[in-house]
């Protein structure tokens, strides 16, 4: 544990370093630049930042291993996190050009405070040290936090950062209890050094309470039940398309995190707890969602019951389970992130269009919007030639794979009652005339790009999912081989 | 030497009174730092526990844990002032615009 860091170890945290350097330039650059016109000349620096950031990863994949003393692990599975996360940042700095000049929120550091976001994100997804791991999860939520507030004339806005803030840290608060609980019962904050201690025939008792206290801290940051009090407040007062991001990226990243700490670490009844928390959030969500007026917020009920079914491959055997729930946070992020961006775009100055009545006769008024936001919700539903319906598919086949039958029909029942709240917006839209003029504008090159993007992923998921199959089941095989080194390090490694 | 188990009591409890107060508690300033308290609470178990494995790790990871919770600090205190601007107030119980 001496001497200084090599070139490899910076080539692993590349990306993060790419991101990081964007974000320092688009707030240095930010008080030079007249409030009115620096919009798109940071938004686009930042498009570059997260572009770049993406080669870096597909770059990264070539140089597989550890780097700065075992607390960074590049591999397959946070490869594929990088991507993701950093795809989902590009689509939403996209989706926020308009959005912005709309608004008029005239502030470069949103475009910034992204790419941090993202670092954090990226790093939770490579972490293998609790320490760094901790530092990232603060990294994005953080970030998110001051996002979440960024309409900051609305009262509505900054009582969601405020919610979002006090939970958040709350929750924190769990996560680190339990990481130090966990020291206190194994020795050591490496997952790598923390599995085999683990494995031994005693459990010390207290790394049970640790990973129940761990998975507090990651339930709340995934808005899983009974920790997504905040979620549907939070969805609603943030801005359109930071719900998109914050909805996907550190969702996705929380359950990176999440599959490390439970597999690669090997967590001690890790079953039940997925279990109840599954069920919880795929009942609660959607019968929160069929009572909900306002899009924002019946999206925010439905990502709670998208983590239930994630959960529930996380129930399900290791290999099979993690490659499904590693599809799924995909496919999520594809159609969400659409979804988004399209309300992001029809909500109009000071968000005023968000309920379900303001969507009435969007099929006339604006068809294209309406075709593309229809095709996110049948994904959503998970009707098959979309990215849902295969994301749906493997994580229930791998409940089934794992004997887990009543966890897989309390997920189909409420997929169907899914199905319910979804079609209401389509046939709202297509089948109800609207009371009032909306105004409709037409769809700028940005945000047409993001939607071509995300509908690309949506319809590619759904139609040719078995590269993106393999590559996960690849790099969840992977994930589940600790190193012989590892394996070998004694339970009380320390100093 | 006082046993390791006086310190684990100690940061439980001080956890717990952290909890409680971001429970209870009407006042955003208040919860705020109860939050601080339970952050505390758990460095205090840090610092215990790094003691029993003889692990620099754990004293390190207090560290992180005081520069998170300034960092914390300083984005909750301007997301308070900034609520305070548009609400005149600082009573979680009039947060209300957000509901079912």
């Amino acid at each position: 544990m001496s001497g200084l860091p090599q070139t490899a170890d910076y080539v692993r945290i590349l990306p993060e370093l790419v991101l990081s350097i964007f974000g320092i330039v688009v707030m240095l650059l930010e008080p030079l630049f007249d409030e009115r016109r620096s919009q798109r000349t940071l938004g686009s620096i930042a498009l570059i930042g997260s572009l770049v950031a993406i080669m870096a990863s597909v770059f990264q994949a070539q140089n597989p291993g550890f780097a700065f003393w075992n607390m960074v692990r590049v591999d397959g599975f946070s490869v594929f996190f990088h991507v993701l996360v950093t795809t989902i940042a590009a689509v939403v700095i996209l989706t926020s050009y308009e959005y912005m000049s709309v608004q008029r929120i005239r502030a470069g550091e949103y475009y910034g405070l992204i790419l941090f976001g993202t670092v954090g994100m990226c790093l939770m997804s490579s972490a293998v040290e609790l320490v760094l791991i901790f530092i990232a999860l603060e990294i994005s939520s953080i970030s998110t936090y001051i996002l979440a507030g960024f309409r900051r004339r609305e009262a509505a806005s900054s009582e969601a950062s405020l919610k979002y803030f006090l939970l958040g840290s709350f929750a924190t608060a769990f996560f680190l209890y339990g990481v130090a609980l966990m020291f206190g019962a194994t020795g050591s904050t490496n997952i790598d050094k923390i599995s085999p201690a683990l494995e031994q025939s005693t459990v010390p008792p207290l790394a049970y309470l640790a990973v129940a206290l761990m998975f507090v801290g990651l339930g709340f940051k995934v808005a899983s039940a009974p920790f997504h009090i905040w979620t549907p407040d939070v969805y609603e007062g943030a801005p359109a398309p930071i719900v998109g991001f914050m909805s996907t990226a550190p969702k996705a990243a929380a359950f990176a995190v999440l599959l490390r700490i439970l597999f690669e670490a090997n967590a001690p009844g890790r079953f039940w707890l997925i279990w109840f928390s599954a069920v919880l959030s795929m009942c609660l969500g959607n019968l929160g969602a069929l009572v909900q007026t306002n899009v924002k917020r019946l999206l925010a009920y439905s990502s709670i019951a998208h983590a239930g079914y994630l959960l529930v491959a996380f129930a399900a055997a290791p290999e099979v389970g993690v490659s499904a729930a590693m599809f799924y946070t995909a496919a999520y992020a594809a159609m969400n992130v659409g979804a988004f961006a399209v309300i992001s775009h029809f909500a109009n100055a000071g968000e005023k269009y968000v309920t379900l009545d303001d969507y009435a006769g969007l099929g006339r008024r604006s068809p294209v919007l309406a075709a593309t936001l229809t095709i996110f919700l049948l994904s959503l539903i998970g009707i098959p030639a979309t990215g849902g319906f295969f994301a749906k598919f493997y994580v229930f086949s791998a409940a089934l794979k794992a004997d887990l039958v009543g966890l897989t029909i309390i997920g189909v029942i409420n997929s169907a009652v899914a199905a319910y709240y979804y079609l209401r917006i389509i046939v709202v839209m297509y089948m109800r005339e609207s009371r009032e003029e909306i105004p409709v504008r037409g769809i700028p090159l940005g945000l047409g790009t993001a939607l071509v993007v995300s509908l690309a992923a949506t319809i590619y998921l759904g139609v040719l999912p078995g590269r993106v199959l393999d590559y996960a089941l690849a790099s969840a095989n992977q994930l589940m081989q600790t190193p012989a080194s590892a394996a070998a390090a004694t339970v009380n490694p320390g100093r | 030497m006082v046993p390791l188990s006086y310190y684990l009591v100690l940061s439980g409890i001080l956890f717990a009174c952290g909890v409680t107060g971001f429970l209870i508690k009407r006042n955003i300033i208040t919860i705020f730092m109860s939050i601080e308290l339970m952050l505390n609470g758990v460095n205090l178990s840090f610092v215990a526990f790094a003691a029993r494995w003889h692990a620099l790790r754990g004293q390190v990871f207090v560290f992180f844990v005081m520069v998170v919770a300034a960092a914390e600090a300083a984005v909750g205190l301007a997301i308070i002032i900034a609520v305070y601007r548009t609400r005149e107030t600082l009573n979680v119980d009039q947060m209300n615009l957000l509901k079912l």
